[in-house]
């Protein structure tokens, strides 16, 4: 199995990806630079934090049309494995690959913090390792991850189990409160119809280790590897 | 040429930048005004006389300039 972690101008958690996938978990990894236009031997892709091109028109519009990405929505479309985390999310979001739109935080701030997540659905391929309404404390570092849908889209959403992570509170409540930017329904992570994009707002490969602060977002990696392994 | 695009959020997302400007404004005593939507202003210098430019435009529009999700967009020539 091996992994890929696209490199934008601006992305800064591609290192971290790295790192968690290939010295946490194993994983034969790879950097892709964005005018690469080719994808070809990666089982996963992913999509890592940041800032790609500056955020510049809107969060991830312009590495929408960079080659990578046309390479990526190929992979995608064909069934392979693709994780956008932060800005990889607000990509994946641009390109079509996953619904709704992300924009400004509701309180117009850049938020830094640790929140607590729901699993909504573990039942996906990325998120096999958790239970079904597992509470995760979960780094966010975002100004633009206020999750936007219309009732149309939410309903799809939720008739699907698309949404898989949601805002709550430590003991896994849900309500505006601790709702940290605005999102529509609390949603933190949602995944496509046929379950192989994955995006999310939280860091997961900033808590793999107990070293970091904390490992809940091991088993995500894990989660998608030994699905990929075939374990 | 000089192309004017306006891009704005649709009706009914959320424009937190408005709301906070909205906000301000009702606390200086600007209580007249009810909504703010802020937006932005791209202008492009194009060639003059290409072959259905106005289509051309639009999908820029479209494709790149605007997200339809969340955003609608006017162009002014």
């Amino acid at each position: 199995m091996k992994a890929g972690v696209v490199v934008f101008p601006g992305s800064n958690c591609d290192h971290d990806c790295y790192y968690a996938l290939n010295s946490i978990h194993g994983v034969d990894t790879e950097y892709i630079w964005h005018k690469e236009g080719s994808v070809e031997g990666f089982d996963l892709l992913v999509l890592p934090g940041g800032f790609s091109y500056g955020d510049y028109l809107r969060c991830g519009a312009i590495a929408k049309h960079s080659p990578v990405v046309d390479a990526v929505v190929d992979f995608a479309e064909k069934g392979g494995h693709v994780l956008g985390i932060c800005n990889g999310f607000q990509v994946l979001t641009e390109t079509g690959l996953l619904p709704g739109a992300l924009i400004r935080n509701k309180n117009l701030k850049f938020i830094c913090e640790y929140v607590s997540v729901i699993v909504e659905n573990a039942k996906t391929e990325f998120t096999s390792y958790y239970n079904d309404g597992e509470i995760l404390d979960i780094p966010i570092a975002h100004m633009d991850g206020n999750y936007f849908i219309d009732e149309k889209g939410l309903n799809d959403l939720l008739e699907n189990e698309q949404v898989v992570f949601r805002y709550c509170n430590a003991d896994g409540e849900i309500s505006e409160e601790d709702n940290p930017n605005g999102s529509v329904y609390n949603i933190a992570g949602v995944i496509n119809k046929k379950g192989n994009i994955l995006g999310m707002m939280p860091h997961p490969e900033r808590c793999c280790e107990p070293l970091l602060g904390g490992n809940h977002g091991y088993y995500l990696f894990e989660s998608i590897k030994n699905f990929l392994k075939g374990v | 040429m000089k192309v004017k695009v306006e891009v704005r959020f649709k009706e009914g997302v959320l424009d937190p930048e408005g709301q906070t400007i909205l906000n301000t404004l009702n606390r200086k005593g600007y209580d007249f005004v009810d909504d703010v939507r802020v937006g932005k202003v791209i202008e492009m210098e194009v060639e003059d006389g290409v072959d259905g430019y106005e289509k051309k435009i639009e999908e820029i529009c479209h494709a790149i300039l605007s997200n339809p999700i969340i955003e609608e967009y006017k162009i002014i020539y």
